[in-house]
């Protein structure tokens, strides 16, 4: 059962949780970038191996989206966004390092013990990797909330949609993997052209999410 | 594939959005966008004339017509509406021609999402349908492109997004309980195949996927606590989309809820997801029946109905039984019907009056008697009110499902109470008493809204017998 491949693609889940954690306690900009960019590459390692291990190759075309566009192209358009609008490279955040980090091992406990549990049937490798999945969908969420930078909540949003692919490649032989991949790409450089076009930063003079919400049509 | 009806709902908006964005000008696209979607609702008509036949993406049924149907009908009143709407806003040079363009195709793209989305027989291509219509509805929310409407269109973004990716992981694990049962591949995610194999599911996938789809298509229906989005969103973008926001989209988001509750129900080992659906939808309306009160834009008033008035409809498919699932039906078509076109009026009122700040309107029925009494019409209508139609569909609401759980029925029928004290003092302000604010005739189109208020008005007082049994079919389905 303790397969090579089963070795591996543990390996490899278990390490986008890892990094996951990393990018919990970052509080520049451009460091989150980069741990950002490792965790597309590994996702990519990870739906390539899948691939390989599944024998279906268009998942490689799964991997090659995740390598290019998340681990390059992504990363490379925020640090310019960054640049160009004249972004604060520190990250404000709600709670501390201290209880988000607690908060997020928490969650994965938590993901461990609700996949686990309902997947007692199904074969180790798809239930492992669900479990990951689940850990690594909830902490890009706790990032969501925690984070109040607009700048980091999409990165939040990309980890957890990486969490995603992780789960629908682990599925095996689950259709449509591809055109799902294709179709968050498009909601993500969506929202990265979002940033850029809308000028959050000259419009509400901040990406504070804070001061997005002082408009509310309620309090005048 | 034959071309037929079923290609039709799709085809027509795909080609005419393609039309749309390469024509210049507003008078001429307005008129195409109108016959567009209203040669999409006559092919949708035609649906139950001749059924065609269902494949492995593609999927007609009894469910999906009465959606369809609504949602093709909604949209081509909207659009009419949208052709006044839009004309006074580039008059008035909030809108830029150029945008023009890009809304009327974005319209039809929103239509060809939604249509999909109904008509789709693979749970995957059905959430890709609902990731473009909130797609599109994101991009006309921040058409203004003002402080206000970038904010809305933000927050509607990444709320929608995480939605949408909770309801994509629920997916995946319906695709992982169904793989055992029907086998790898694309089979495993084809509706009419899962539905008649659910009863040997893993019942723990299934209910573990329901909670993750429950949120997911929940904050798209816009359920509390994942609302925060729909207020904004609402308010903040051009009046049509809001009354397609509510008329529709909210719906669509529904439909997909409701396929997946079917799918949990024919499972005896899986937990009901009716319970879960009863307590959302209760929380949602006491909720959103309290916000009411303390409004004071005139569109997120009637955004936070629409929260009220889904959570009454949830509420009545989460009690589930051929009675209620006729009252939910009902009810979201009444709603749909009544809740667009109180958008219409608020529409030109907003157009009339130059703001959407409540305390600036006044004393409406003197200074625009149409647009006023529609508004006042509308308003009692959506307050559930007899004789009109939400009238009868709340009472059978609460008349089917009394017997089974009466406190929950009193809460429901508390916070409709409540609802419709917050409606009544508000509309108090904007339809009667000294007329306040600017005063400009409306240069309205009415036929919309009173098209809607007379079906409403003649659904609360006579139901063609024909219509009576095509929900009632369509509410066995539904279990």
């Amino acid at each position: 059962m303790h397969s090579l491949s089963f070795d591996v693609a543990h390996m490899l889940a278990g390490s986008l949780v890892l990094v996951s954690f990393m990018q919990l306690y970052q509080d520049r900009l451009y460091a989150l970038l980069n741990i950002f960019a490792l965790h597309a590459l590994i996702l990519a390692a990870s739906v390539a191996w899948q691939a390989f291990v599944q024998d279906a190759p268009h998942l490689y075309l799964t991997a090659v989206i995740a390598l290019v566009f998340k681990a390059i192209v992504i990363p490379t358009a925020l640090h310019r966004i960054i640049v160009k609008l004249g972004i604060h490279r520190e990250i404000e955040t709600v709670v501390g390092v201290g209880p988000a980090m607690l908060l997020g091992m928490g969650l994965v406990a938590l993901s461990m013990v609700v996949m686990l549990r309902v997947t007692s049937e199904a074969d180790p490798l798809a239930r492992e990797d669900l479990a990951f999945a689940l850990s690594v969908v909830l902490l890009g969420l706790l990032m969501m909330v925690t984070r109040r930078n607009a700048v980091s909540q999409v990165i939040g949003f990309m980890s957890l949609e990486n969490g995603l692919v992780l789960a629908a490649t682990g599925a095996k032989g689950m259709p449509l993997v591809v055109e799902i991949s294709v179709a968050f790409s498009v909601l993500i450089a969506f929202i990265v052209i979002g940033i850029f076009l809308f000028r959050i930063r000259e419009r509400f003079d901040s990406v504070d999410m804070q001061a997005l919400d002082r408009f509310r049509g309620e309090r005048q | 594939m034959n071309f037929d009806a079923l290609a039709g709902v799709l085809l027509i908006p795909a080609i005419s959005a393609a039309v749309l964005a390469a024509l210049p000008g507003y008078k001429l696209t307005s008129r195409l966008n109108v016959l567009a979607t209203f040669l999409t609702f006559a092919t949708s008509v035609s649906l139950f004339v001749v059924e065609p036949s269902s494949g492995h993406y593609l999927l007609v049924d009894d469910l999906n017509k009465v959606f369809i149907v609504l949602t093709t009908f909604v949209s081509f009143t909207t659009s009419v509406f949208s052709a006044s709407y839009i004309g006074h806003e580039i008059e008035i040079g909030r809108l830029r021609p150029a945008y023009v363009r890009f809304y009327h195709a974005m319209y039809q793209i929103l239509m060809f999402g939604m249509n999909l989305a109904l008509v789709a027989n693979n749970i995957g291509l059905m959430w890709v349908a609902i990731e473009l219509a909130t797609l599109t509805t994101v991009l006309m929310v921040g058409i203004y492109r003002t402080h206000e409407a970038l904010e809305a269109a933000w927050k509607y973004f990444i709320l929608g997004s995480v939605g949408i990716a909770l309801a994509l992981f629920g997916t995946i694990l319906i695709y992982m309980a169904a793989r055992p049962v029907i086998g790898e591949g694309p089979d495993a995610m084809v509706w009419t195949l899962l539905i008649t194999k659910a009863a040997k599911f893993d019942p723990a996938l299934l209910n573990v996927a329901f909670v993750f789809l429950l949120l997911g298509y929940g904050t798209k229906v816009g359920l509390a606590p994942l609302h925060a989005w729909l207020p904004d969103a609402h308010a903040e973008g051009p009046t049509p989309i809001s009354a397609v926001l509510s008329g529709l989209l909210l719906n669509v988001a529904l439909y997909a809820l409701l396929r997946f509750k079917m799918l949990l129900a024919l499972n005896p080992a899986a937990i009901a997801p009716g319970p879960l659906m009863v307590t959302m939808g209760l929380i949602s309306a006491v909720f959103a029946a309290f916000m009411l009160y303390r409004r004071r834009d005139i569109k997120r008033l009637f955004a936070y109905s629409s929260i009220e008035h889904m959570g009454i409809i949830v509420f009545a498919f989460g009690m589930g039984g051929p009675l209620a699932n006729f009252a939910g039906l009902l009810h979201m078509t009444m709603h749909s019907l009544t809740k667009s076109a109180i958008f219409f009026a608020v529409g030109h009122i907003a157009q009339v009056k130059g703001t959407q700040k409540i305390a600036e309107m006044g004393g409406l029925t003197v200074t625009n008697p149409v647009l006023g009494w529609g508004l006042v019409l509308g308003v009692v209508a959506i307050a559930g009110l007899p004789p009109l139609g939400i009238f009868m569909s709340e009472f059978l609401v609460v008349s089917s499902t009394f017997a089974r759980a009466p406190w929950l029925v009193m809460i429901l029928v508390f916070a409709i109470i409540v609802a419709l004290g917050g409606l009544f003092l508000r509309l108090n302000t904007i339809a009667f008493g000294e007329p306040r604010g600017a005063s400009a005739p409306a240069e309205a189109s009415y036929v919309p809204m009173f098209s809607h208020l007379a079906i409403v008005f003649v659904a609360g007082i006579y139901m063609p017998p024909a219509l009576v049994a095509g929900f009632q079919n369509v509410a066995r389905l539904l279990g």
